[in-house]
């Protein structure tokens, strides 16, 4: 069985800033808890002799060059922004401090 | 903001070991960002160097700078760390403006570089050895302005602005284990760690190591121990200390006022706290856990990096004598008393004093520039003093000094008009036409014209008082505007006295 629990999804959905209705906490748990299990399987069939990885291509120091390239237009990198000010992105009032 | 109580900091010592931890961060020199092509300069227009990838945005995919790796191998090595034979980048989630991406490609488990340790030389001559625990690579963050609220912080501001020009810069985060046995030393020793690390950074050319513009960051942990016992106590962070002047007063501070707490009966609250430079002080930041949750996971978007041996032992073929040795070097060759060249190594003149000796001034009169004239100036201006001129023109000016054509007082002027970037002093001496009046019929008539007018000083002087000569040189260098020699006229003078 899955280990997800009706509070670690709420604390997973403050950690992740989404306001989540008791009613979908309640299907979400379910649903997340599906997924896991689902995964698990996989742990059924890796044995101790296969490595964990995180990239599915076997492959090591891939490097670019220390050179510029073109960056995008300030109109580009700010065309998707919600709001600006100037040539910044403008944001709401942070409550909490820097990391 | 209530004001905190603070114990004396010798009484705190006696009562308490302060024990410390620092993490300093290291932003890279690269030409470009940590994952992407945009480049990587300081004070350019917002938001002028940024792409999909350091944006955040759909479909952007980051791509590994080697120069970057190749310079956090040398930090490491230089720190006297492992390098690891494999390791992997990870992503530290956390929801923060100043980071599209919502989360910071960073290490977590696997650092490039591990176990390490850095061996400082404190002004009393003790040396002490921290151990350095790792030096990961990661990204920097976005620049974030305030705007609103009373003081431009984030308290009380009604918005803030992103520039994302820093954003994936690549940064070195070094991390020392807790050093014990600092005892009273312990602010001394925050300075002279975040030094030692410049001026290693800096040897290395991996860092332009300005702290003012950012390029080195501490973080400065403290914690109190009562005598006797062997349990640490609960620590703070103190963040963004940017000044190796205010390292060492953070310190001090954090000691004195946990010290304070303890005295009292308080407890400490792990958490970080803010540090202001304007009065000296430390604020509560937010409560910090050991287990802040973050959710590493190993970066999907990367490979692992495994830098060959043979590749680590021809970037270890690469380092620079240590600045420990080589100060201890430098003071031998130019025979400074301890006092004079402690006054180079605090002004930051170190390298600026080695290059201006290089390039022909001799070791005394470039410490007294550096030291003296250019010093004042820099500190009037608020600027580093290398920034005004370079090596090459104080060597030139002191050459001119010495070769007569300047005296010290023209010097001044000259090097006012190299600082106004009128040229080279040889070109400001021909452009103002400060050169010194070598021409003895000019002094002469000058002095005869001064001698005509003191009658007085002309008897005394053929009386044997030739220390009354003075108001006849002060006469002459007015007439000369000052462009003369005050040892030629003291000579002349006498001759035309007699003497």
């Amino acid at each position: 069985m899955s280990e997800i629990s009706t509070d670690l999804v709420r604390h997973l959905a403050s950690l992740a800033r989404i306001d989540l209705s008791e009613g979908e906490l309640q299907s979400l748990t379910g649903e997340l808890a599906q997924i896991v299990d689902s995964i698990a399987k996989v742990s059924e069939v890796a044995t101790p002799d296969v490595p964990a990885t995180s990239h599915p291509i076997p492959l090591r120091n891939v490097f670019r060059p220390d050179e510029v390239r073109p960056s995008l237009t300030v109109e580009q990198a700010l065309s998707g922004a919600p709001e600006r000010e100037g040539d910044r992105f403008k944001v709401s009032a942070i409550l909490d401090e820097e990391q | 903001m209530a004001k905190d109580k603070l114990l004396d900091f010798d009484k705190a010592i006696e009562l308490y070991e302060p024990v410390l931890g620092f993490e300093v961060h290291v932003e890279l020199n690269t030409k470009t960002k940590m994952f992407c092509g945009c480049a990587n300069a300081f004070g350019q227009g917002a938001n002028t160097n940024t792409c999909p990838t350091c944006l955040g945005l759909p479909g952007g995919l980051p791509q590994v700078n080697e120069k970057a790796i190749e310079s956090s191998i040398r930090l490491g090595l230089a720190l006297g760390c492992e390098i690891a034979e494999n390791c992997r980048f990870a992503r530290k989630q956390y929801f923060y403006p100043d980071l599209a991406k919502n989360f910071q490609t960073s290490q977590y488990d696997e650092p490039i570089a591990f176990d390490g340790e850095l061996t400082l030389e404190l002004a009393s001559g003790r040396e002490i050895t921290v151990q350095i625990e790792r030096a990961h690579m990661e990204e920097d963050a976005g620049k974030l302005t305030h705007v609103g609220g009373a003081t431009g912080r984030i308290q009380g501001a009604e918005y803030s602005l992103v520039d994302f020009n820093r954003g994936g810069v690549p940064l070195v985060e070094i991390v020392t284990k807790i050093i014990e046995g600092a005892e009273a030393d312990a602010p001394e020793v925050g300075r002279a760690y975040v030094g030692a690390i410049r001026d290693i950074v800096r040897a290395l050319g991996v860092s332009n190591a300005r702290m003012e513009e950012g390029n080195i960051r501490c973080d400065a942990n403290v914690s109190l121990r009562p005598r006797g016992s062997t349990v640490l106590g609960t620590r703070t962070e103190t963040k963004n200390v940017n000044s190796l002047r205010s390292v060492e007063r953070a310190v001090r501070y954090e000691i004195q006022r946990q010290a304070a707490i303890l005295e009292a009966g308080g407890t400490i609250t792990q958490e970080t706290r803010h540090w202001h430079e304007d009065t000296g002080t430390t604020s509560a930041g937010r409560p910090k856990s050991d287990a802040d949750d973050y959710r590493y996971f190993p970066e999907p978007d990367l490979v692992p990096v495994a830098p060959s041996r043979e590749w680590v032992e021809e970037l270890r073929a690469t380092l620079p004598e240590p600045p420990m040795a080589r100060r201890k070097r430098l003071r031998e060759a130019w025979g400074f008393t301890a006092l004079e060249f402690q006054d180079v190594v605090n002004g930051e003149l170190l390298d600026a004093v080695e290059a201006t000796v290089a390039a022909g001034a001799s070791p005394a009169d470039a410490r007294k520039w550096w030291t003296g004239e250019l010093t004042r100036i820099a500190n009037a201006r608020g600027v580093a003093a290398d920034t005004l001129v370079t090596p090459q023109q104080v060597a030139e000016l002191s050459g001119l000094i010495a070769s007569g054509e300047l005296t010290d007082r023209l010097a001044r002027q000259v090097l006012e008009g190299v600082i106004a970037g009128e040229g080279s002093p040889a070109e400001v001496v021909e452009k103002r036409g400060l050169k010194v009046v070598s021409d003895d019929g000019a002094l002469i008539a000058a002095i005869d014209e001064a001698l005509a007018a003191q009658p007085d000083v002309l008897a005394k002087i053929q009386d044997g008082k030739v220390q009354a000569a003075g108001a006849v040189i002060g006469a002459v260098m007015k007439a000369m505007k000052g462009q003369a020699d005050a040892a030629r006229v003291r000579e002349l003078i006498l001759e035309r006295a007699g003497q």
